[in-house]
């Protein structure tokens, strides 16, 4: 099951030519740009690694492909997004996130039903991959 | 409270700043397809305005006074891109060519000037997207403690990328009496950095001849690296004058006459003490005789023309401690 999350979601993923495009749509606006991967991608954790510090007064989009790529290649089985960040007064929020890397399988999740006291059901979503350890989770 | 200033969630609203200017930057050369059929015949002129490469190599010259090996070389720099992206357009393809530098001479002696310059030409190339210069020494890239080294050097590599990184007085980052000095560990990731990332990063070193030698010689991967070395000739008396002249023509002074010849025996003395730095000094001397004059004309008081504000008198500058007598300190 392929993982919606973030910008760009249900398009295919994205080629480093339109990574690069987006970046320098970020850097164009002032956004810095971070860089963070997980093997946890359950709807609600939002909080994610970091790799490495976020990165402030770059340049250039090769800069931040740089890191992307870096992080690719030690975490080449992990989810891997890129956020970028506009500080504007009255922002001061994510403005742009979207996932730069995905496991070759996805499993997906499983539907948990948990029976409560007076027939109350209670829903959860369990992913088939954290079942393993982590760092281990969709390694083929 | 004003909202003025604030950018909102919507799309519409204040229109974004900086889009269309940043996004446009230089294509880099990496056209698939080729450009021009096998016996096509391509205007070495028109391409050259396309690219507006010849007012930069003008202003190069122009602009610089003397430094004639450092223009040969960089106008050879500048020819063999313009060959190779030609030959790109023919579907000619040959590896890109290693643009690291390494700029030797005195201090004063224009290095960073042409590191400049340099930027903007491969930027109008297209080889750099950027092309902005980053400035750095050995504080910016090595660390103060284990795993301090490497991140530092990486941020700073990734802050130049997309254009030129300038690293002075390069020869410090190894210290050759301390093998357990961090420096080492940076000239590691810049080597791989310089190697990987050709495209998208220059590196140019820069500092004295003989310090430098030493530099390469124990660090050999470095050494071959670098593809262009190319040294900065000293300044002399007349190179120096003619510096000064367009200084002080640039913020609308001149000097008289007398003026002139006083300076001129300021700079024979002070270009044989020590820490002599060629341009920066004859800024230095200039900006002293600034002051001087400014002194002079008030203390005189009374009524003052224009003239009297831009001329320079030889009293001014035979004031300098160089000439009466008095020794020591740098000018």
């Amino acid at each position: 099951m392929r993982i919606t999350q973030g910008t760009f979601a249900y398009l295919p993923d994205l080629t480093d030519e339109q990574i690069t495009a987006q970046v320098r749509y970020c850097l164009s606006h002032d956004w810095p740009l971070s860089v963070e991967f997980t093997d946890d991608p359950h709807p609600r954790n939002f909080l994610w690694e970091m790799w490495e510090l976020p990165m402030f007064d770059m340049a250039d989009p090769s800069a931040i492909l740089y890191e992307i790529n870096r992080c690719r290649e030690a975490h080449p089985d992990h989810y891997i997004r890129l956020n970028a960040y506009d500080r504007t007064l009255g922002r001061q929020t994510t403005a742009l996130s979207f996932i730069v890397n995905r496991p070759k399988e996805e499993p997906g999740f499983r539907l948990d039903r948990q029976e409560g006291a007076d027939r109350q059901v209670r829903y959860s979503l369990h992913a088939y991959a954290s079942d393993r350890p982590e760092g281990e989770r969709y390694r083929s | 409270m004003s909202t003025d200033g604030r950018r909102r969630f919507g799309m519409t609203g204040n229109p974004q700043p900086g889009t269309d200017a940043a996004v446009g930057g230089a294509t880099p050369p990496a056209a698939v397809e080729p450009r021009w059929a096998d016996d096509a015949e391509v205007d070495m002129g028109a391409h050259l305005a396309e690219a507006r490469i010849a007012e930069v190599l003008d202003a190069l010259s122009r602009d610089l006074v003397a430094l004639e090996p450092v223009k040969t070389r960089i106008h050879e720099i500048a020819s063999l891109l313009v060959i190779d992206r030609l030959r790109h357009g023919f579907g000619l393809d040959s590896e890109r060519p290693s643009l690291h530098m390494c700029f030797t001479g005195s201090p004063g002696t224009g290095k960073t000037t042409v590191a400049l310059r340099m930027a903007e030409i491969l930027n109008r190339l297209g080889y750099l997207a950027k092309g902005h210069l980053v400035t750095v020494t050995r504080d910016d890239l090595v660390g103060q403690y284990i795993g301090h080294t490497a991140p530092k050097t990486r941020e700073v590599l990734k802050r130049a990328m997309g254009g030129l990184l300038f690293i002075d007085e390069a020869y410090y980052l190894y210290k050759q009496e301390n093998e357990r000095d961090y420096g080492a560990e940076s000239i590691e990731i810049l080597l791989q950095v310089m190697e990987n990332q050709r495209s998208d990063v220059v590196v140019v070193l820069a500092g004295y001849k003989d310090r430098m030698d030493v530099f390469f010689e124990s660090n050999p991967g470095m050494q071959s690296r670098i593809a262009h070395h190319i040294d900065f000739p000293d300044y002399s008396v007349d190179e120096l004058m003619l510096i000064a002249e367009r200084m002080l023509a640039r913020q609308h002074y001149n000097l008289s006459d007398d003026a002139v010849v006083a300076f001129r025996q300021l700079l024979t003395k002070r270009m044989t003490m020590p820490r002599f730095a060629n341009a920066r000094s004859v800024r230095n001397a200039l900006e002293r005789c600034r002051l001087r004059q400014a002194d002079r004309l008030v203390a005189v008081g009374g009524t003052v023309g224009r003239d009297d504000l831009m001329r320079i008198e030889a009293a001014d500058v035979r004031r300098s401690r160089h000439l009466s007598g008095f020794s020591g300190g740098a000018a």
